[in-house]
């Protein structure tokens, strides 16, 4: 089995390598890549559209808009997913307890440094969030940091301390929420009289230029992003941990 | 030169990390060397200009998915026969 | 074309990028076809993935480039942006704006590399961990209902429970010939049939319990049992005969498969 499956790699290998040979070289300015017509329009615009400095973020948010809010969706649907599969499946574990598995009163050490560690933990991804328009950052990586954070009180204490500040129905309600930040800013712009998730058209509810209007309402939409990211991380480990009983666990 | 040097040294670390996380049969240790795999790769990123994407992957990839890896080994048998 | 140093100067040392990428994404897919394990599959997605990331980022890169995010002479608000209003003369509805951030020139362009390929990977890393936890659900489900994520050890254990509970026309043609090399000879009826397939099904589960002993009585048994079997099949008439025939089509790899995969077990047992 081990010398059968060779075969489709070692061709794919030689197939691959073969059209390495065509590929531009490293870093060449002159690659159809970096010459292409998008990816200039991208770097020269930017600024001008939506006084955006980091390019990334404009065009994750803004011009590939609709993208990213069907990405998140992703998100969102496989946070449910884990849910429907694991949900009242485990009731069927033995009592015995495990070799390895032992009950222990949480550390102190840790519960304190941690208890320390959190909020700047949260602060750090509020900051990320929001900050993302001009360093790297934005809505996923902010919400992977604050999901994190739930993640690390249930590894420190157990899972029933987080789950007290973030029960399961309220997490999938949050990122549900999400999702209906990022579709309604594009309804909103729709009805507007723009195009669904046509942000210049809100600046006549916000009192900014057009611009400004784009850039403000991209970090709505990251902020709905977050909401989505941060809840789904945090239950997924919930679940697997768990094998969805959310009792006990790691 | 120095930063070709730097490049070199990660991509073929990069190899030997992946090999070695396929390689272990302790499935706890296979998911902590695909972390190291995830922070090299992050690494690397960082180094070609694309922070964002270097950010999303410490955030992710060297992050969640390890505890989520960890999470689950916690409820499967630890020791794998490959 | 090239002589046999230029090709290796011209992999190695230019395009070490795009080998490393080809070398990872084959690591990748080889863990995904030949690990049993399953987390060890998913371990060798997520190297296939990371590979093809890797690729899409060296396209990106342009040399003497910075990283996508405006320096503070483009930045739209910057003081150069600034400078640029007060020292224009303009009409008083432009000047109220506090900036004006100006296009940048072609060659100011590639002082940025290319944004676009991060903005379509920053996605599908996160997507990525999505699914990720999506196919350790799925492995959390299996080990609950097969007691392994071993692949091997799942084929067989997936067969069994076949036999035991629906009745597959693969498990059907397994019970069958059970049946006839226990008792040969007799022309069997429906009525049979349904009763000697619950007999087999027991009989199944009586060899979970003696397996590591039956394993090895079994496979000497078997074959000079299987002849009697097949020749009683043959008298038989037409219309049974194609009845009875259709299902033992599948026998054969099955059989081959439960074997070699109870290989390695019967080599523990002893």
């Amino acid at each position: 089995m081990k010398w059968i499956s060779l075969i489709p790699v070692v061709g794919v290998g030689v197939l691959l390598l073969f059209a390495a040979q065509d590929f531009p070289e490293w870093g060449d300015p002159q690659s159809p890549a970096s010459q292409s017509p998008v990816a200039s329009h991208f770097i020269n615009n930017t600024g001008v559209d939506t006084e955006v400095p980091n390019m990334v973020t404009a065009v994750l948010a803004d011009y590939r808009g609709f993208d990213t809010m069907f990405e998140t969706v992703v998100v969102f649907i496989a946070g449910i997913a884990v849910l429907a599969i694991l949900k009242g499946s485990g009731g069927r574990r033995r009592g015995t307890r495990r070799a390895y598995e032992v009950e222990a009163e949480p550390d102190i050490i840790v519960t304190h440094t941690v208890r320390l560690m959190v909020p700047v933990i949260q602060i750090f991804a509020f900051y990320v969030l929001a900050h993302g328009h001009v360093s790297p950052g934005g809505g996923f990586q902010g919400g992977v940091v604050m999901g994190a954070s739930f993640i690390l009180v249930a590894l420190a204490w157990d899972l029933d301390h987080a789950l007290v500040r973030m029960s399961l129905p309220r997490c999938m309600a949050i990122a549900a929420a999400g999702i209906i930040i990022y579709a309604g800013i594009g309804f909103l712009s729709m009805f507007l009289g723009g195009e669904f998730l046509d942000y210049a058209e809100l600046e006549k509810v916000l009192p900014v230029s057009r611009e400004m209007a784009r850039y403000h309402a991209m970090l709505g939409v990251e902020i709905g992003v977050g909401f989505t990211v941060t809840s789904i991380m945090f239950a997924l480990y919930a679940n697997l941990s768990t094998e969805g009983r959310l009792k006990g666990g790691l | 030169m120095g930063l070709e040097l730097f490049n070199t040294f990660i991509l073929l670390l990069l190899v030997v990390t992946a090999l070695a996380a396929l390689r272990v049969r302790d499935l706890i240790t296979a998911a902590a060397v695909l972390g190291v795999y995830s922070f090299l790769m992050c690494l690397l990123w960082a180094e070609m200009g694309a922070v964002d994407v270097a950010f999303t992957e410490a955030t992710v990839g060297a992050g969640i998915s390890t505890v989520v890896l960890v999470a689950t080994i916690f409820n499967l048998k630890r020791k794998s026969n490959d | 074309m090239f002589e046999d140093g230029a090709i290796i100067n011209e992999l190695l040392i230019e395009r070490l990028n795009y080998i490393i990428y080809v070398v990872l994404l084959l690591i990748g897919l080889h863990a995904m076809i030949s690990k049993q394990n399953l987390i060890k599959k998913l371990i060798g997605m997520s190297i296939f993935q990371t590979a093809i990331i890797l690729f899409y980022v060296s396209i990106a890169v342009k040399d003497n480039a910075t990283i996508p995010i405006y320096k503070t002479e483009h930045d739209p608000h910057g003081d150069a942006a600034k400078a640029a209003v007060l020292d224009s003369n303009r009409s008083g509805e432009e000047t109220k704006a506090f900036y004006a951030p100006v296009m940048l020139k072609p060659e100011e362009t590639q002082q940025y590399s290319n944004p676009l390929p991060h903005v379509l990977m920053l996605t599908a890393i996160v997507v990525g961990v999505a699914t990720l936890g999506l196919a350790l659900a799925l492995c959390l489900r299996i080990q609950q209902g097969y007691g392994t994520v071993e692949e091997d050890e799942l084929l067989v254990k997936i067969e069994r429970s076949d036999a035991r509970y629906s009745q597959s026309p693969l498990a059907k043609a397994k019970n069958r010939r059970r049946t006839q090399s226990r008792n040969t000879r007799k022309p069997r009826t429906s009525v049979k049939s349904t009763k000697s397939i619950g007999k087999s099904a027991k009989s199944l589960e009586s060899r979970d319990s003696t397996k590591t002993k039956k394993t090895t009585s079994k496979s000497n048994l078997s074959q000079p049992k299987k002849k009697p079997a097949s020749t009683s099949r043959k008298p038989r008439s037409s219309s049974s005969k194609v009845e009875g025939s259709k299902p033992t089509t599948p026998k054969a790899p099955a059989k081959k498969a439960s074997e070699k995969t109870r290989a390695p077990k019967k080599k523990g047992a002893e």
